[in-house]
């Protein structure tokens, strides 16, 4: 197996576009799972997590490479209180942004917030750039649109990404959990209010007629909490796993988005 | 052939496939401190500091160490006497099979390196990624909180 530890950006490039049945390597928290106990034994490894550039933290733009232990670290409520639930100290400052979405799990933890953000995908290849909405990168549980020859560059939020914003995951305890629903929620000063959630369906969904509904109650009362939580729960798409049932993803998604629903109220 | 810093002394290794850094450290460097157990970054037993960061070993592909500065738990005690961690680890009884000790010390050394004062909260959710099949975690937290308790 060769181990290539390309130094900026371009070399990557190069690397990938030399050889794009390459394996890409960030901070190993599921690759080496599958090195260690599914005897996968790549050809080729492509290790990024040092490049600078997908490093880089500025404003808007999150590099590929930037550890859920940055994210849980700073500014950004949700995506904070997101990675905050991911794994234990130590996945934490190994595991990134860019791997969660190169893995494209449905219970990836950053996802439902990429998603209530309207959140882009950046990747690049030799040849250029392409920058796609969150909802045509993912495509499928562990499936995405990634082309052979490009990498995974960052993640890029709106101009406009309002304050009140919170995350929430449902396990069988607060770390080393795999989410059983996890929802995200951002409320506009105007009321707009967007609500994603995760490991309930092929790909993080957003509740559409849910948001509808309550983007248009100024002062949600009691009954509009209550059937925005319904319409939450009609709209995941759950699946029962040795995790759980569908009957409980679905009942506990409408009760998570609720609760984060009424965190984010002024 | 990787070169890395592991407690401080410069190192070369030579893996040659998909080891692990653990494998490396255990087999080739001589340091079998971090225990080998999940192999899947659940039980925290190869905890070691890598550039600062407390990771799993396991996890980490030996190639992709090339050029970092590990810690382990061989590199804790000074020459002359065990860390402080350890001795509040003894004194609470907060070691029964040993297995899972080197990653806790690793931890908890990495904890109070960041945060001298922390809380018992603060304890536990740093020590979340480190199982512990004997103790029931309770002598252990205390331990950890008795030394935060004398930090000045």
């Amino acid at each position: 197996m060769e181990t290539l530890l390309p130094r900026d950006l371009d070399e990557a490039l190069a690397a990938i576009a030399a050889d794009p049945e390459a394996t890409v390597l960030a901070g190993g928290t599921d690759l080496m799972v599958q090195v260690n106990l599914q005897g996968l034994r790549p050809a080729r490894v492509i290790a990024i997590r040092r490049i600078p550039e997908l490093r880089e933290w500025v404003g808007r733009f999150i590099g590929a490479a930037v550890t859920h232990r940055r994210l849980e670290i700073g500014p950004i409520k949700a995506l904070a209180e997101a990675a905050r639930t991911v794994g234990s100290p130590q996945i934490r400052s190994a595991g990134t942004i860019g791997g969660n979405l190169g893995t494209s799990s449905p219970a990836g933890d950053t996802l439902p917030f990429l998603a209530a953000a309207d959140a882009e995908i950046v990747l690049r290849s030799r040849t250029g750039e392409r920058v796609l909405p969150w909802d045509q990168f993912i495509t499928g549980p562990k499936r995405n649109a990634r082309r052979p020859d490009e990498l995974i560059v960052g993640v890029r939020l709106p101009e406009h990404l309002p304050a009140r914003q919170a995350f929430a995951k449902v396990g069988v305890r607060n770390a080393m959990v795999i989410a059983i629903t996890s929802c995200c929620v951002i409320r506009d000063e105007d009321g707009t209010t967007r609500v994603a959630l995760g490991s309930v369906g092929p790909t993080p969904i957003r509740a559409r007629q849910a948001e509808e509904m309550i983007s248009a109650e100024t002062r949600p009362s009691e009954a509009a909490r209550a059937e925005f939580a319904r319409l939450v729960a009609a709209e995941v798409r759950p699946i029962t796993d040795h995790r759980s049932t569908a009957e409980y993803r679905r009942h506990a998604s409408g009760v998570i988005a609720r609760r984060l629903l009424e965190r984010v109220l002024p | 052939m990787i070169r890395l810093s592991v407690n401080g002394v410069a190192r070369t290794a030579d893996p040659t496939g998909a080891e692990s850094l653990l494998t490396v450290l255990r087999e080739q460097l001589g340091l079998p401190g971090a225990k080998n157990a999940c192999e899947q970054g659940e039980c925290g037993s190869c905890t070691v500091i890598m550039d600062g960061e407390l990771v799993c070993s396991c996890l980490v592909l030996a190639a992709d160490a090339d050029g970092t500065e590990v810690r382990t738990v061989e590199g804790v005690a000074s020459a002359d006497a065990i860390d402080a961690v350890q001795e509040a680890l003894l004194d609470a009884g907060g070691v029964q099979c040993g297995f899972c000790t080197p990653g806790i010390v690793v931890a908890a050394r990495h904890l109070f390196a960041t945060k001298p004062d922390p809380t018992e909260d603060e304890i536990r959710e740093a020590l979340a990624g480190n199982i512990c099949r004997c103790t029931g975690y309770g002598s252990i937290v205390r331990a950890l909180a008795a030394l935060a308790a004398e930090t000045p």
